[in-house]
This record gives C-alpha cells, sequence and structure tokens, in this order.
C-alpha cells in the first residue's frame, strides 16, 4: 500500500498539562503529516486522553502551543477547533442516547447547514434540497459503517460495538481534515477491533483523513499507523514508526517492566 | 349532555394554559436538561412587565391607542425577556458548563427567587390589570343541538388559539430545523455536542429567549383573565403535573398532559365532588402525576429511558 503523505498539518510544540500538582503532560512535542495515520500509545494513565483533550481544545496546556495548518494557538476551544475541520471520538461514548442513529450522525451537519430557520422549519425552497443533500451525506455514511439497519434505533438501545461506529459516524459527518480517535477499540473483542480497523483505514485510504489515534492494545497500533508516539507518566519515551518503536528499549521496558 | 360538554370545555381550555406554562419547561429540559425551576418566576415578570409597560407607555409617550399601546408593551416586554435570557446565561450558565444537572437545578431556583423580586422591585407588588382587548362576554354554541346551547367563554377561544399556533411553530422548529437537532444534542451531552462544533453559548440564549417569550405570552393570557399578582409565579406548581404526565422532553405531551389535567380537575370536581365532599380540583392533577411516576415515569410522550448496565 502506497499512499502520499503530505506537509505537516499539526505541530505540537513543548505542552505541559498539570491538574493541581499532578502533573499529566511534560514537555511533550510531536507532529502529524497530512494523510497520515499516527497514533499515541502509552500504558494506562500516561497521559494520552490528556495529550488528546488539549488538541481537541477541551484542556488548556499551561505550557506550549498547538499549530494547525500554519496558525498557532496556546490556547482553544472545542468549538473553535470544530470549525477548523477537526471532528473526534470519544473513550467512553458521548452520544446523543435518545436521539436516532441517523439524527445523531446529522448533527455532524450542523455547521455546513446554511439555510435559515424559518426556511427549514417549513422545508420549503433551498432548505428543502439543502436538506436532502445533508440526509443523502449521512446515508453513506450509515452505509459505509454497516449499521443500516439500525437508522432509526435510538443509539442508548444499540450494543456499545455499534455505538462506537455511530460516534465515529458523527465524526465522520463533520468530513474533517483531521480525525482524533480515542481509543476506538477499547472493549471490544477481536471481531469488532478487525471491523474498527478496516473503517479507519478505509476513511483513511478513500478520503485522505489524517487520523490521530489513541490505543493501549499495542498490536492493533502497530498493524495500522504509519508514525507513533508512546507516552509513559505524561513524558514522550518514543517516536517513529512502529518497527523502530517497537526496538526502542525505553518502550520495552514501559511496556514489560525493567528487569532487575 | 350539554352541562357535561360545557365542564369538559371549560376544563380543556383551562388545560391550554397550563400546556402554555409547561411548555416552557419542556423547552429549557429538552435543550439543557435543567428542569428550570425560574419558569414560574419567568411568566411573572413577564407578566408584570407587560401590564406595568401598558400602562406606563401611553403615559410616557401620549399614544391614544390602546392596541398600539399594547403592541409596544408586548414588543418591550419581549425585549426585556431577551435581555434576561442573554444574562442568564451569561452570568449563571456559562459558569456550569459541563456541572451535573442538579447544580443547574438549583441556579434555576436561585434565579426564580432573583426574578420574583427584582419584578416586583421594578414593577410594584400590587394586583394589576391587564386589558389586553380580550372579548369578556361568552358565547353560546350548538343552540340548534342542546337545549339553550352551550356557553363558550370567548377569551378561552382565543387563547387556545394563540397556543396551537405557538405550540405548531415550536413543533416545526424543534423537528425540522438543525438549530432544533442541535437543541436535542445539547440536552444530551455539553461535551459532544461541543466537540462538533455546536456553539452551546448561543444555543443556550436562543432557548432561553424562546422560553422567555413563552413565558411572556402565557403570563399575559393569564394575566388578563385573573389580573398580574404574585400567585402568577405558583401558576408553575400546576404546570408540574401536567410535565410529568406528558413527559418532560415531548412538546406534544405538554400539550396534551396540559388538556387531560385541564379537563381532569373540572370533570372529577363537578362528577366527583359531592361525593368526597369537594375539593378534588386542588389535588387531582398531583395524585395523576404520581400514579404516572409509579407506572411511566418517563410521561405519556417522553424518551423512553434506557439504561445500560
Amino acid at each position: 500500500m502506497s499512499k502520499k503523505i503530505g506537509d505537516v498539518i499539526l505541530d505540537v510544540k513543548n505542552i505541559s498539562l498539570s491538574f493541581g500538582g499532578v502533573k499529566a503532560l511534560t514537555d511533550i512535542s510531536f507532529d502529524v503529516r497530512e494523510h497520515e495515520i499516527r497514533a499515541i500509545i502509552g500504558p494506562n494513565g500516561a497521559g494520552k486522553s490528556s495529550m488528546l483533550n488539549c488538541i481537541n481544545g477541551v484542556y488548556t496546556p499551561q505550557q506550549g502551543n498547538i499549530t494547525f495548518r500554519g496558525q498557532t494557538f496556546s490556547h482553544m476551544n472545542s468549538r473553535a477547533v470544530a470549525e477548523m475541520g477537526v471532528a473526534r471520538t470519544f473513550q467512553n461514548l458521548a452520544l446523543f442516547k435518545g436521539m436516532s442513529v441517523i439524527d445523531n450522525i446529522m448533527t455532524g451537519r450542523n455547521l455546513r447547514i446554511k439555510s435559515g430557520l424559518l426556511m427549514q422549519a417549513l422545508r420549503i425552497g433551498p432548505a428543502a434540497r439543502e436538506e436532502e443533500k445533508h440526509r443523502e451525506f449521512v446515508e453513506n455514511i450509515i452505509d459505509f459503517l454497516e449499521i443500516q439497519a439500525y437508522r432509526k434505533t435510538p443509539v442508548g438501545q444499540l450494543p456499545y460495538g455499534l455505538q462506537k461506529r455511530v460516534d465515529l459516524g458523527r465524526a465522520l459527518a463533520m468530513e474533517p481534515q483531521v480525525l482524533l480517535l480515542d481509543e476506538p477499540m477499547a472493549g471490544m473483542n477481536v471481531e469488532e477491533k478487525q471491523d474498527m480497523c478496516r473503517f479507519v483505514l478505509d476513511v483513511n485510504d478513500e478520503f485522505g483523513t489524517t487520523v490521530v489515534l489513541i490505543e493501549h492494545d499495542m498490536g492493533v497500533v502497530m498493524d495500522i499507523s504509519d508514525r507513533v508516539v508512546v507516552l509513559d507518566y505524561g513524558k514522550k519515551i518514543g517516536d517513529g514508526t512502529p518497527a523502530e518503536v517497537r526496538e526502542n528499549p525505553d518502550v520495552i521496558n514501559a511496556y514489560l517492566g525493567t528487569s532487575h | 349532555m350539554a352541562f357535561f360538554l360545557e365542564t369538559l370545555l371549560g376544563g380543556l381550555m383551562v388545560g391550554m394554559l397550563y400546556s402554555l406554562v409547561a411548555l416552557g419547561f419542556v423547552l429549557i429540559f429538552k435543550a439543557s436538561g435543567v428542569f428550570n425551576f425560574a419558569q414560574g418566576a419567568m411568566v411573572l415578570f413577564a407578566a408584570l412587565a407587560m401590564a406595568r409597560l401598558a400602562q406606563w407607555i401611553p403615559e410616557w409617550t401620549g399614544i391614544e391607542s390602546k392596541v398600539l399601546a399594547n403592541l409596544a408593551a408586548f414588543v418591550l416586554a419581549g425585549a426585556l425577556m431577551f435581555v434576561i435570557a442573554w444574562l442568564i446565561e451569561r452570568l449563571v450558565l456559562r459558569h456550569l458548563v459541563n456541572q451535573e444537572g442538579a447544580t443547574l437545578l438549583m441556579a434555576t431556583l436561585g434565579i426564580a427567587y432573583f426574578l420574583d423580586g427584582i419584578g416586583q422591585t421594578i414593577f410594584g407588588s400590587n394586583v394589576y390589570k391587564l386589558d389586553i382587548g380580550m372579548p369578556k362576554e361568552p358565547i353560546f354554541v350548538f343552540e340548534s343541538v342542546f337545549p339553550g346551547g352551550i356557553l363558550i367563554n370567548r377569551e378561552d377561544l382565543i387563547a387556545a388559539a394563540i397556543a396551537t399556533a405557538l405550540v405548531a411553530m415550536l413543533s416545526l422548529f424543534f423537528q425540522k430545523t438543525s438549530t432544533g437537532r442541535a437543541l436535542r444534542a445539547v440536552a444530551d451531552d455539553h461535551q459532544a455536542a461541543q466537540s462538533i462544533g455546536i456553539p452551546l453559548n448561543r444555543i443556550w440564549v436562543i432557548v432561553w429567549c424562546v422560553a422567555g417569550v413563552v413565558a411572556l405570552v402565557a403570563g399575559m393570557i393569564w394575566g388578563s383573565k385573573l389580573g398580574v399578582q404574585f400567585s402568577l409565579a405558583t401558576v408553575a406548581l400546576r404546570a408540574l403535573p401536567v410535565v410529568i404526565l406528558g413527559g418532560l422532553t415531548s412538546v406534544p405531551g405538554a400539550i396534551i398532559g396540559g388538556l387531560v389535567i385541564g379537563a381532569g380537575e373540572k370533570l372529577s370536581e363537578v362528577y366527583l365532588g359531592p361525593y368526597v365532599g369537594g375539593g378534588i380540583e386542588i389535588w387531582f392533577a398531583y395524585v395523576l402525576a404520581l400514579v404516572f411516576l409509579l407506572f411511566r415515569p418517563q410521561g405519556m410522550f417522553g424518551e423512553k429511558i434506557i439504561d445500560r448496565v
């Protein structure tokens, strides 16, 4: 498989984040190139989710900055990040439980719906055509994720693995340039993990979407990512291709423990 | 038969007014997952503003026409509700994003007392008449079917028409527009809503504005019927069983809940009252609500409560 890796789209520089006295991240720097699949791995509590939340604007790091497509930010908010074309999924599912699958994914189109309120309410003229266009887009995502049978089901009633797919679908509906995935395979069985890997690879392949994903399952990550950052206790201990990272003695120690 | 229909219609009309207040609860709950205790205070505040402005505007500007004065008062009172909505978001809600529902509930309790107080400080605490030109004299219908016909209050008929229009508009808004979808999304999960670019702050201002307008309409109709006074705030308590019955998340539920309770109150008072010594009207709604809480806690039309373990 050959694909074109572009320039640096997201550049994280010297990020430090602490909660009270607890240092979650210390001086982390790495970059993400366009069209690549970049993984952040590390044992539990290594600061992976904190890192993702800094990029996503949920947390504001005390030090450091993030450059996205040439613009540098020292603090962000989730909404502005979304407007710039970054979508995310959540480790502990954050779906709109009472709403149907299709409505959940439709919310991802919200930023792109332009018609006025009144026109939308009455479904007249351009508003009707616009709604139809977005519905079609959402139906394509539903087909892609193979959840056609559940489109009208309230999301809260779906099993966990399918909810994860809806979460991904909602993020995809935003047509993001960068997709942040927070442990997309957590809590899944082998078959579900394989499905999810396939979806991530297909999205990356077909739409050229840059993917930043967090996992603690090393096996999965090594198979699908182009480059890997390894965190441990909030510090970066490795960065490179899966093969390089696998050879890195610090990484081996962090995962397997040191022999004394 | 005629008497039964008359009682039923009277009940339905009162129920429509309960529905209007209940609608305010539902709106804010749908959009923020907050049970807004301040809805009653908002009704009182809006009605006070409307009544006093309708009286002050002719004094200030010398406008003679009653219609014009009322219209100006309505617009100004509406604007005032928008300002309040904006202030509530700016000063209270913005600081409570991602907090527990109970925290937000307590905040609305505080807002309720504040609005009760400030409304009476600004507008005075007497009983004010609110004359919006509603026809007071009743009419008789179906005279050919029943001897003497059925007595209907024209005021109630107009109120029902206004309420129906309001509900139709709100249903379209929630079901068909992207903002409506965003509102429902925000109610379910703040964090996720933000991550897909839904502007939480703007959504909250919008929904409190809409709730403010609904409160104004409710306050205006109730006020024109009963006069504007402090007891209006307690109308909200009558709307509580309505939302339990209809479901906290359902606009049609608020309407049907209101109608059921309005009609049930009157019918039970008239037909059961004599056997148990009367006074049923006062507690009927609450007992009905309790029964619903026992057997169908999400109400008639509320979103099904799903809990995965």
